[in-house]
């Protein structure tokens, strides 16, 4: 801590940082870092990854920045923050793509050893940003971070390479003397990170030393910020991102129905983690296969089904598309099955690493013939446990398909997330049926759910056969019978509609009755409730009802729209829910709000737009 | 599957137990009929629980199968057999899983799945019915049709290379591959047995007659007249010899596989090549998959059979146990418990 006399702790309530490089530069790693530490000294965060497609696009390049965003403070932090009030950036191109996303006044750290000419021309600058008044109204703070970084390696052993790849730690070095952070928290990952390269540790967090005392006696830091730990926060949390607690989300189903989990997928950004965290579980009982297409994935995972798993597959929106198929054939088959689709910016490869919400319409009709699926929508990052932990209780339950969407915000994104108690999960009782039943006939249904009964190969006295041709309604057996068709059509659609008997009702936040109810499902929730409590802090009548399940609606979703004179529609694509609550409830006018951006939404504008729309009559 | 694991003859099944309840639906004089009756005989041979055999099938003519066998069933998705079935043995390695399929489904719309498969080595039994034609949707030409086949949608001939369903499992890295004829019951028996008991993915491909689209095809390796010299049965260990005199041979000569008949220019029984399909090496099985007419008899038999390496699901069970053995973590709430905590 400084001694300064001069030196002043300013209280912060929350502060949204930014740090930003080429994507090389370990920013995602430095991101991680300052998170965990963020979290450990209990402050609520969230926060969000913003990197490019290509590996490693041309150095220096716009194209190549990569950023990670990440919000923390003392109050519920619910998204990770529209504008930053700090910024690093290790290069002009950095400068250039992240300066539209800072606030005014904010503080910018830059590497002045990559204000080059030949960088700044290269990012697309003409001038120097650094001395042509673009930087006019912040708080500019010129670090020669390569080059210290560098002489700080030298009597390390380090090559140059991997010495100036050490500078992203000078930086989160200078971010921690800047918020009073504990250094030997950033020191200890680097120890865990790099455990098979002590040398790389060693100049690492020699490195981040040498950022934190270079601040400390930088004459511009004549104060620091402290943010005061939430008092809200009791238990045990953990920093979780979307990716990693949907994984653990079905892990936990599995155990909950005593059945073991199987994954059969195919690598595609941003889904990937998924199967990776789930490879890494043998010792939990989970298989996962990787298979040769998104097609043997979705396939892989179905025969999984037949025999006895809790089978899921991970996907995006491209690789959903290649799944149609086969989803009718889990539909057709009545299997359980849980399709976890993180959604991208689409049509086609569209925009790989960035968030939209477009999947949702291919979801609900994206197969041939009459092909009924549940379809859900985790919100935050966290809660992608808790509705992966439902699809597959649905899923097994209901003998039904389930796709559950997520999307690369969610999915890459993280937040903390309170630690559960297996046992107070709820209970996942799956549709098995016991050796020998007399009874038994492959699709008998339960007469509440409607859910037919699940035997299993090995079973002794349930021997049969299903597949992709239509059925005979209860025995089984191939059917052409124009009736029995209709019948079966009916059953499973009618089967996926008393799924709504099973789901809560949807809440809303703030008054049940109101001026306008805000309408928005999956990824969007934080932004959205974090501009509805803001205006209704300034005493406007408006209220949230937020998605989680879309197929099918909750049960009291008439009664919740019809108790508001306006209801907005805010969604991260062309319009897809409106189009579905049109279809489902005609008789209410909607208004909308979409983004189409491959970016979240922003408070700030919601709240211009919830304004606007409070003011018209 | 092996003997042991599956408790063979502990049951005493007869085919029967292996009858579905339903009609068999294949046109009056089918291949497929007779490929049925083998495929029953062998599991009773095999004589393992009744309830741990699974038949899994794609779209096409042959891919019904499921339907008439009384065991597990899928019947699945136009090439994806594959894949269901891999779900299928890596979910219950217990389970002994046959794969039926034909040569669109698995050459064609599934070829991807089937290499991958090969390459992957998991314990499945393939059986690839190849009549040379899409049956199913009445007479179009198939991946393994030949060049210049007239059919639906080649009125002036193909003008495509069809591929030999062996190559492509050689090339694969595949660890067993068979070929029989549908008109020769005993040879698909012995085949089909041997599939099933090799531990890895066997590859068993039936010359099988589609009475409708494409009879015949076959005919000049398996009528009675000429069969005895366009098909050579290869047995282990034993020289390659065939002809219905018994007198002609295969030898391997100046790095080239030539036909030659024992007694003629000096050349004895000890100068042919002895079958070896255990061999890792699969140079000489390659060439032998390869055969055809006019100038090469077609091989018949178990054409490779080589445990190179162990299945797929024998390795991921490995691994499994081990990870399960070393991990201090045993649930789920050690788990999320673990690692990076905040306790406020």
């Amino acid at each position: 801590m400084k001694d300064n006399k001069n030196h002043k702790i300013i209280e912060l309530d929350h502060v949204v940082v930014k740090l930003a490089g080429d994507s090389g530069d370990g920013m995602q790693l430095s991101g991680s870092q300052f998170s965990d530490t963020t979290a450990i000294e209990g402050h609520d965060l969230a926060t969000f990854p913003d990197y490019p497609s290509e590996i490693r696009a041309p150095q220096g390049t716009v194209a190549g920045v990569s950023g990670f965003q990440l919000h923390f403070g003392y109050i519920n932090v619910e998204t990770p923050g529209d504008l930053a009030d700090v910024l690093i950036a290790l290069n002009p191109a950095a400068l250039k793509v992240n300066l539209k996303w800072v606030k005014p006044g904010a503080i910018i750290i830059v590497d002045v050893d990559s204000f080059e000419q030949k960088d700044i021309l290269k990012a697309g600058f003409v001038e120097n940003p650094l001395e042509d008044g673009t930087l006019d109204g912040h708080k500019v703070i010129k670090a020669p971070i390569t080059s210290l970084s560098m002489n700080t390696c030298l009597d390390l052993g380090l090559d140059a390479k991997s010495s100036e790849r050490t500078k992203n730690q000078f930086a989160l070095g200078m971010l921690y003397y800047m918020f009073n952070k504990d250094i030997d928290l950033a020191a200890g990952f680097l120890e865990e990170k790099f455990a098979k390269k002590p040398l790389v540790a060693d100049a690492n967090k020699a490195v981040l030393r040498a950022g934190y005392h270079f601040a400390e006696t930088l004459e511009e830091f004549d104060f620091t910020y402290r943010i005061k730990p939430n008092p809200d926060m009791k238990g045990r949390y953990r920093n979780i991102t979307g990716n990693t607690a949907a994984a653990w989300g079905l892990m936990a189903a599995a155990e909950r129905a005593g059945l073991e989990l199987f994954l059969g997928s195919y690598p595609i950004t941003p889904a990937t983690e998924i199967l990776q965290e789930l490879s890494h579980r043998k010792h939990l009982g989970v298989k996962t296969l990787q298979a040769e297409d998104e097609i043997a994935g979705i396939n892989s995972a179905i025969g999984a089904a037949f025999a006895g798993k809790l089978a899921a597959t991970s996907t995006s929106g491209p690789g959903l598309a290649l799944k149609s198929e086969a989803i009718g054939l889990a539909v057709i088959t009545e299997l359980p099955l849980v399709i976890i689709d993180v959604q991208r910016g689409g049509p086609s490869t569209g925009l790989p690493t960035k968030p939209e919400q477009g999947d949702l319409l291919q979801s609900l009709f994206g197969r041939n013939g009459e092909s009924p699926v549940v379809v859900m929508a985790a919100s935050t990052p966290a809660n992608c446990f808790d509705y992966a932990f439902m699809a597959a209780k649905i899923a097994v339950e209901h003998m039904v398909p389930v796709i559950l969407l997520t999307d690369g915000y969610l999915a890459n994104g993280s937040e903390l997330w309170k630690v559960p108690k297996m046992a107070d999960l709820p209970k996942i009782t799956p549709n098995l049926v016991k050796d020998n039943d007399p009874e038994y006939k492959p699709y008998k249904r339960n007469p509440e759910t409607l859910a037919r009964n699940w035997a299993v190969p090995g079973q002794e006295g349930l021997r049969h056969r299903i597949g992709g041709l239509e059925k005979e309604d209860v025995i089984g057996t191939v059917s052409h019978d124009p009736l029995n068709h209709e019948k079966m059509v009916k059953l499973r659609q009618e089967k996926v509609y008393r799924v709504a008997n099973y789901v809560p009702e949807l809440e809303v936040y703030g008054e049940q009755t109101g001026e306008l109810l805000v309408v928005g499902w999956g990824g969007t929730y934080g932004h959205l409730v974090s501009a509805v409590k803001d205006l209704q802090t300034e005493g406007e009548s408006i209220s949230l009802a937020h998605f989680n399940y879309i197929y099918p609606l909750p049960k009291n979703t008439e009664k919740v729209l019809k108790g508001f004179k306006k209801i907005v529609v805010c969604e991260l694509n062309n319009g897809q829910f409106i189009y579905w609550l049109r279809a489902e409830f005609p008789q209410f006018q909607y208004l909308t709000y979409q983004k189409i951006q491959g970016l979240p939404f922003f408070i700030n504008e919601l709240k211009i737009k919830f304004t606007e729309i409070l003011k018209e009559h | 599957m092996t003997a042991e694991e599956t408790n063979m003859g502990t049951y005493n099944l007869t085919k029967e137990d292996f009858k579905s309840p339903g009609p068999v639906k294949w046109c009056a004089g089918c291949g497929d009929y007779a490929i049925l009756a083998a495929v029953q005989s062998v599991l009773v041979e095999l004589g393992g629980r009744k309830e741990d055999v699974v038949f899994v099938s794609g779209i096409g003519c042959s891919s019904r199968f499921p339907y008439y066998i009384n065991t597990y069933g899928f019947h699945g998705l136009h090439g994806r057999g594959a894949a269901i079935a891999t779900g299928i043995k890596i979910a219950n390695p217990k389970l002994q899983v046959w794969h039926i399929t034909g040569d669109g489904d698995s050459m064609a719309i599934g070829g991807n799945h089937f290499i991958h498969t090969i390459r992957r080595n998991i314990d499945l039994n393939i059986i690839i019915f190849n009549n040379r034609i899409y049956g199913l949707t009445k007479g179009q030409y198939s991946p393994t049709s030949p060049r210049g086949q007239i059919t639906k949608t080649s009125p002036e001939g193909v003008i495509e290379n069809p591929f030999t369903p062996g190559e492509l499992v050689m090339g694969s890295q595949g660890t067993f591959f068979a070929r029989a004829v549908d008109t020769d019951p005993k040879m698909m028996k012995e085949v089909l047995k041997a599939a099933a008991l090799h531990k890895g993915t066997s590859v068993v491909e039936i010359l099988q007659n589609c009475v409708i689209f494409n009879n015949q095809i076959h005919h000049a390796i398996t009528n009675k007249e000429t069969k005895d010299d366009h098909q050579i049965y290869l047995e282990a260990d034993k020289p390659m010899i065939f002809g219905k005199n018994r007198d002609k041979g295969l030898m391997y000569k100046n790095n080239k596989l030539r036909v030659v008949t024992i007694g003629e220019n000096g050349v004895t029984e000890d100068d042919l090549l002895i079958h070896d399909p255990v061999n890792p090496d699969n140079m000489i099985q390659y060439t032998l998959v390869r055969m055809g007419l006019p100038e090469f008899p077609m091989a018949m038999g178990v054409i490779r059979s080589c445990d190179c390496n162990d299945p797929y699901d024998v390795l991921l069970e490995r691994q499994m146990e081990e990870a399960k053995r070393t991990s201090k973590i045993r649930n789920m709430d050690d788990l999320i418990n673990s690692g990076n905590i905040l306790d406020l």
